[in-house]
């Protein structure tokens, strides 16, 4: 199936090319960051997460969008999801490769990555989030692999192909629980001390995920002619609507929590997100365009007649995404620093060499998404054509 | 070392399972194993030792002049470096205005020299130390005398204990911090980049039967430390006869750093 990824047309290669360009300056920047330590990166004391580690956050929602397929189509016979599980599994894995890329680029010694291994220590939640994440991926790769192999051979999926997706849906809920887990249960970081954050990260998820491959379906469908029936559309659109409000909801419960019970702690990270903090307010503008942009979706989203435009529908999908970002892959981790606990506020802002790292990586994540995806579509092609 | 090897050969075969197959790396692992007593920390026979150990701060009796002793003692004992860029200090030992270092008791009204003098903060060496509890090498952990400390060469530098800790007390080396120093004293290591590191309680110095530098650079026993379990010592003594109160208690953490107001 292999040979499929590299008989393309021009402008394939061209996309593969400009992908493979971003991937080396991104590559050069890391060699900067390696040789200089990460001082290059907007990243502080104080701030001791930023943008890589957020990436990583907001990446583990993406890796959802296989289970929102899945869970449906596995355990409730929806038939329209059966042609796509495919691609949200793929896209499982190409989202848990950047999360482990975002962790490398953030680790000061990353050649001692292995110790997390060597040293296995089960008390923390990274050593935890090290086994789901990878076994997610492994998962996913196989269950994907496999069943696009009976695809071209047009049997039916294994049994024990089987059992492994019925193991991969509470693994995709354990990803999430995991990685929320890295910030809920640290004292004295009250932003994160919270515990609906797990919840949250799967609201976020199961609406961010699904939102993108949404996307690219509906890119696919356009470009190569990709058949996707409208009902399964339709069906992941209502998903993505349903998921969304209640990740509004979540987000409520928390004002709430912490403006009327009044206690400073819980307050000052909101307050330093929505209206700023002490004179120091970089992320109020992102935070608004956040909930406006939330809002905005919501609006297009919930009644069935826009939802169903298929001119809106992408309108409504990138703005949810722009807003779960901002709010997840952002706000969320660097609030949590925010002020810190000797009640300074330091702010932080990504650099240049941070940024141009995380875009390589993200051309690394659209490259495998790339390759996976023209493998998927051609075999579902060739196996039209047979029948 | 046959029990750590058992336990090691357990959890190798739970990731092989998780299907993250590892070749073990022979003799350079098996040193890291034994290597948890950190460059110069190796007990003498004069070594002091202790229960559970814990510093006193009589933050009345200091002033401008003998915190910064102090705090240069610190630096020069553990080749800590001034780092030109504020955001990429190393911080083991520091001055911080009263409702800084207890943002919870900042009243409306309080005395005089509590609003004026400074106070100094510090690792709290915590006897529940989240820290420890998140790192996912055992690069920092707990000795049994309560000290907490840092291996900076297993140290991955994650982070995740500067996130855990409810203090602030931890630092990273964003850039080499050898570039930044002037003088180096050899007695204590100089780190890499990319590794946290803290106030130790001065456990290279206890080993040799020394008291921490800072307790040393003291005129005036601003600093007191010692035993905590052992009732007749000089700290448990001084606890149960003066009000002291310790930061952020309400955590759970059994900060180890008392302060005398």
């Amino acid at each position: 199936m292999l040979d499929k990824a590299i008989s393309g047309s021009r402008t394939y290669y061209m996309w593969l090319a400009g992908l493979l360009g971003v991937i080396g300056v991104g590559f050069g920047c890391y060699l900067y960051q390696l040789t200089n330590g990460l001082g290059v990166t907007g990243l502080s004391r104080d701030v001791s997460w930023g943008f890589y580690i957020a990436q990583l956050t907001y990446l583990v929602g993406v890796a959802a969008s296989g289970v929102m397929l899945v869970l449906p189509y596995y355990l409730h016979n929806h038939k329209v999801f059966g042609k796509i599980t495919i691609l949200g599994e793929f896209m499982a894995v190409a989202a848990i490769m950047m999360c482990g890329l975002f962790v490398l680029v953030d680790l000061g010694q990353p050649m001692r990555a292995l110790n997390i291994i060597l040293y296995p220590t089960p008390n923390s939640i990274l050593f935890w989030d090290m086994l789901v994440l990878n076994g997610y991926l492994l998962l996913n790769l196989v269950i994907g692999w496999s069943v696009l192999q009976a695809e071209t051979k047009g049997d039916t999926v294994e049994k024990w192909v089987k059992v492994l997706i019925y193991i991969s849906i509470p693994f995709a809920i354990s990803i999430h629980t995991v990685t929320a887990f890295l910030y809920a249960g640290l004292p004295g970081r009250h932003f994160w001390l919270t515990a609906i954050m797990a919840a949250r990260f799967l609201s976020s998820a199961f609406c961010a995920g699904p939102a993108i491959l949404l996307l690219i379906i509906l890119f696919l469908r356009k470009a190569v002619k990709f058949e996707v029936k409208d009902e399964a559309v339709r069906s992941l659109a209502v998903i993505i609507t349903y998921a969304m409000i209640i990740n509004i909801f979540f987000l409520g419960l928390e004002f709430f929590t912490a403006f009327y019970s009044q206690i400073p702690g819980h307050m000052h990270s909101f307050i330093y997100l929505y209206k700023g903090l002490d004179g120091h307010g970089k992320l109020v503008p992102w935070m608004w365009a956040s909930s406006i942009l939330a809002v905005f979706c919501l609006a297009l989203l919930i009644p069935p007649r826009f939802r169903r435009n298929e001119k809106l529908l992408p309108v409504a999908l990138v703005s949810l995404v722009a807003a779960t970002w901002i709010d997840k892959g952002l706000g969320l981790v660097v609030a949590g620093f925010i002020p810190n606990p000797l009640d300074h506020v330091t702010e932080y802002a990504p650099t240049l060499p941070e940024l141009a790292i995380s875009l390589g990586i993200y051309a690394i994540g659209a490259l495998v998404v790339t390759v996976l995806y023209k493998i998927a579509v051609e075999v579902k092609k060739d196996a039209l054509d047979h029948h | 070392m046959d029990k750590t090897r058992r336990n090691f050969l357990k959890v190798v075969g739970l990731a092989a399972a998780a299907g993250l197959v590892l070749k073990p790396a022979g003799k350079g692992f098996a040193m890291d194993l034994v290597r948890r007593v950190p460059e110069g920390a190796a007990p003498t026979d004069k070594a002091l030792k202790a229960g559970r150990w814990a510093m006193v701060v009589d933050t009345k009796k200091f002033t401008d002049a003998s915190r910064e002793a102090v705090m240069e003692a610190c630096r020069k004992a553990h080749n800590i470096p001034v780092m030109r860029d504020p955001r990429h200090a190393l911080k083991w030992i520091w001055d911080e205005n009263y409702e800084n270092a207890f943002p919870e008791q900042m009243n409306e009204h309080i005395p005089e020299y509590q609003k004026k003098n400074k106070v100094l903060v510090m690792c709290n060496n915590c006897a529940n130390p989240a820290c420890v509890r998140v790192c996912p090498t055992k690069a920092t952990f707990k000795r049994p005398d309560g000290i907490v400390m840092m291996d900076y060469h297993r140290c991955i530098g994650c982070r995740f204990c500067m996130a855990a800790c409810p203090y602030g007390s931890r630092s990273f080396n964003f850039e080499d911090p050898r570039k930044s120093l002037t003088e180096i004293d050899p007695s204590y290591p100089t780190r890499t980049k990319g590794v946290v590191e803290k106030c130790n309680f001065c456990a290279e110095r206890l080993a040799r039967g020394m008291q921490p530098a800072c307790v040393a650079a003291c005129r005036n026993k601003e600093l007191i430390f010692g035993d905590a379990t052992d009732p007749k010592s000089e700290v448990s003594r001084i606890l149960d006869e003066r009000f002291n109160i310790r930061r952020r208690p309400e955590l759970g953490t059994q900060p180890q750093v008392y302060y005398l107001t």
